[in-house]
């Protein structure tokens, strides 16, 4: 097992042509889609912002699943337990953030505008 | 920043006023320094070392030399941080009563910035990481950990760091800002100069080496583990080491990504973190305190595992307790992650964010006392035997219980309310640093040396650098617990109550003991080299040790082990010898292991010239270090011959010698 040490390791998922390809095409349809949406503006811009983070979010799913081969086995599941990690990470600073940055905000910002520094 | 017109197309911002010439402190270091540095280069060119080393360390990819330079460069470090931490206290000590020390403001405020930084990012940080290298491969009965060229590349990338940040000492300044540079202070309104410039590029050229030994370590333990070694058999230190490195590769990127935002705000004049425009400077406290909190616990978690090690060898028993100090380790290293805003509960959260925070905090001492308790009950009905390593642990265990108390103290928002930004912080952290990392690292450095070296530290010589850390470190921080308790706020550089003096002054004498811990730890060493053939070890495993490590050669072979071992019990080395398991004499096979390379130097000069010109704005040598080392980079992936093989005859070779020397020590 730890016989060559700089061996690659086998288990890992390698892509096929097949694959790459249609996480290409993916992911160029949900790029030009919120392209369209901005330059055209068909929508409110509020939908507008939400359908694009929608959209970033689909953007992710397709790169991390057609170009970094995640699924449950590659790996013997390390990869899959090493992208739920990410997850909870991302998840605690995010939301942690928001949650602690709205209580300054409501706390400690004065009511009118400041002025400005030199 | 500099206004484009006085921006020198060749040399940037750099100018000839940027070498501190009017400062008579400075000049005199400079000299001292450059004197030192020559006659240590000199040497080197006289006894022709430099290709020597250039072949045997610095181009090394061998996972047991890196993780001895790594020492190396934190023990260097830590004489440049305790030099600064010397100028504190003698500053402190005499600015009272209208007198304002020796120390001007800009000054004394780079003093404390660089000691704090180069504490934790170059002295504790690679120590730890020094440790971690040079032991978990053996632990895990590795040849090397999983990368090695980029283990090699990490410590010189480290290196860099250290490198520019010892560079602002003599070209410009350092940081006039703390140890975290908080905005708007750290602004370009208020810090135009390059300290802050030398903060954030040190860091992040450092930052990038601490990532990528964090990932390369992770692979290690979980893909290199010998046969039968499953997670629940693994060492406790490789326990402890593989949720450091998890917290590393979880929480570094944000350090990356907060100091990116705030070089964003002084380059190109973007608000991230000011007060106009939208910016939010409290965004900083925020983010930079998500990698903060981590950042400890990256510290002292691995030492916890160099305890459990060192008091189970030298109880002479198990670790007691095993499977829940796995799950402590594992719930420290999840809460870790969840109790950032402690550091700033006096900067307008509300009730329950600042509650959610507080309990977060406090929960943390429970899987910490269970580990105390452990630690307790190993030693309750044990032989032991109080050697050094086990007497800083047990100096450990007194201190560390004082600071984890007053720790929990300060996670009280109310009691916070009161101490927060005050010496009584200060004594707290410096208890849980010094206490707890740093008697961990010089349990450590004298458990392993002999392994390392082939012989032991001179006990004497340990023994005066053990009672003058430990008696230091109370007479040092003891008066800060007090002053902080009266009100006396940090970072003060002249006081107006002559009745704080007296304090101060014990402060001092307590550092100037700790100086003589230092030294003592200097001499040891030298000591030990010198009667190196009375303190030769030629077993192997000197202390009587439980883990496999200590089942090889001291020093350990290229390889490591002749043979993978095979792994049947938690302790294997101990089960192997109970079992009676021989030194196996023939069989041998060609060992393939990675070939040294270059590569990793000099795409870390690269890196650390590049550093320096984006602190001074040459934006030509930007431009050109980096296309260069992109090539390097490039260049290096086509390198197809990695690896060299170890014939079997030198395998058998080397193990003879071995066994020579196994019958000689019976």
């Amino acid at each position: 097992m730890s016989g060559d040490a700089h061996h690659a390791a086998d288990g890992a998922a390698h892509g096929t042509l097949r694959g790459y390809l249609t996480g290409f095409g993916l992911s160029v349809v949900l790029t030009a889609i919120p392209f369209w949406l901005v330059m055209a503006r068909p929508l409110a811009a509020s939908h507008t912002a939400i359908l694009i983070v929608g959209f970033a979010v689909l953007q992710i799913l397709v790169h991390v699943v057609y170009f970094l081969h995640m699924n449950r086995r590659s790996e013997g599941g390390w990869t899959m337990i090493a992208l739920i990690f990410t997850l909870i990470v991302v998840a605690i600073a995010m939301s942690g953030s928001t949650w602690v940055m709205y209580h300054l905000n409501t706390n400690m910002m004065p009511p009118h505008e400041m002025r400005s520094v030199p | 920043m500099a206004a484009p017109s006085e921006l020198s197309p060749i040399f940037g911002r750099l100018t000839l006023d940027a070498l501190p010439l009017h400062e008579p402190i400075l000049v005199v270091t400079f000299l001292v320094v450059a004197a030192l540095g020559t006659l240590l280069l000199g040497a080197i060119t006289w006894f022709r070392l430099w290709g020597y080393l250039w072949k045997e360390w610095f181009t090394s990819v061998d996972h047991k030399k890196i993780g001895v330079m790594y020492m190396v460069l934190g023990i260097i470090m830590l004489l440049r941080g305790f030099s600064d931490a010397i100028m504190m206290r003698l500053q402190q000590a005499i600015a009272f009563n209208g007198s304002e020390g020796y120390l001007p403001p800009h000054h004394y405020d780079q003093v404390f910035s660089a000691h704090g930084v180069i504490m934790i990012f170059f002295v504790a940080m690679p120590l730890v990481t020094g440790i971690m290298n040079f032991v978990v491969p053996l632990q895990i009965g590795a040849r090397d950990v999983s990368f090695p060229f980029l283990n090699n590349f990490s410590f010189w990338m480290t290196t860099g760091g250290a490198i520019l940040v010892m560079t602002s000492l003599f070209v410009g300044e350092f940081a006039k800002t703390g140890w975290l540079a908080y905005p708007p202070l750290s602004g370009t309104t208020y810090s135009p100069d390059v300290g802050v410039d030398y903060y954030i590029w040190g860091l992040q050229v450092a930052g990038i080496g601490t990532t990528l030994s964090g990932i390369n370590l992770i692979c290690t333990i979980i893909k290199l583990r010998a046969p039968g070694m499953s997670l629940m058999k693994m060492p406790i230190f490789t326990w402890t080491a593989l949720c450091t490195n998890v917290l590393i590769v979880a929480t570094f990127p944000v350090l990356t990504a907060v100091l990116a935002l705030l070089a964003l705000d002084r380059y190109v004049g973007m608000n991230f973190f000011t007060t106009e425009l939208g910016g939010n400077p409290m965004m900083y406290v925020n983010l930079i305190w998500i990698w903060g909190h981590p950042e400890v616990y990256i510290l002292i978690l691995p030492l916890f595992g160099v305890y459990s090690e060192v008091t189970s060898t030298f109880s002479g028993k198990r670790l007691f307790g095993y499977t829940s100090m796995v799950y402590a380790t594992v719930v420290i290293t999840i809460l870790s992650y969840l109790v950032w805003l402690h550091h700033f509960f006096t900067m307008g959260s509300g009730a329950s964010v600042n509650s959610f925070f507080a309990i977060t905090t406090m929960v943390i001492s429970i899987p910490t006392g269970a580990k105390l308790f452990n630690w307790l009950f190993t030693m309750y009905r044990g032989r032991i035997r109080f050697e050094l390593p086990m007497m800083w642990t047990i100096a450990f265990m007194l201190t560390f219980v004082v600071g984890g108390m007053t720790g929990v103290l300060l996670a009280v928002p109310p009691a916070d309310f009161v101490l927060h930004n005050s010496l009584f912080l200060v004594a707290h952290f410096h208890n849980v640093i010094i206490g707890g990392v740093l008697f961990g690292l010089f349990a450590a450095i004298n458990y392993w040396f002999p392994k390392a070296f082939g012989f032991k530290l001179d006990r004497f010589w340990g023994l005066v650098s053990f009672w003058c850390w430990v008696v230091g470190f109370w007479l040092a921080f003891m008066p800060l617990y007090i002053l902080g308790l009266m009100g006396v706020t940090r970072r003060m550089r002249v006081f107006d109550d002559p009745s704080l003096q007296i304090f101060f002054v014990i402060a001092g004498f307590g550092v100037a003991v700790i100086f003589v811990g230092i030294m003592a730890l200097l001499i040891q060493i030298g000591v030990s080299i010198r009667n190196r053939a009375r303190l030769r070890d030629a077993t192997g495993d000197p202390w009587n040790g439980r883990t496999l490590e200590w089942s090889t050669t001291s020093p350990p072979p290229e390889y490591n082990f002749a043979f993978t071992p095979i792994i049947h019990d938690l302790d294997a080395w101990y089960d192997m010898k109970r079992r009676g398991q021989e030194q196996p004499m023939s069989g041998f096979r060609p060992i393939p292991m990675p070939r040294n390379t270059g590569a990793g130097v000099f795409l870390a000069a690269f890196a650390t010239v590049c550093g320096f010109a984006l602190i001074w704005q040459i934006w030509w040598l930007v431009a050109a270090s980096f296309i260069a080392a992109l090539v390097t980079a490039i260049g290096h992936t086509f390198d197809y011959d990695r690896s060299h093989r170890i014939p079997a005859e030198t395998v058998a070779a080397t193990e003879a010698l071995r066994t020579r020397a196994l019958a000689a020590a019976e």
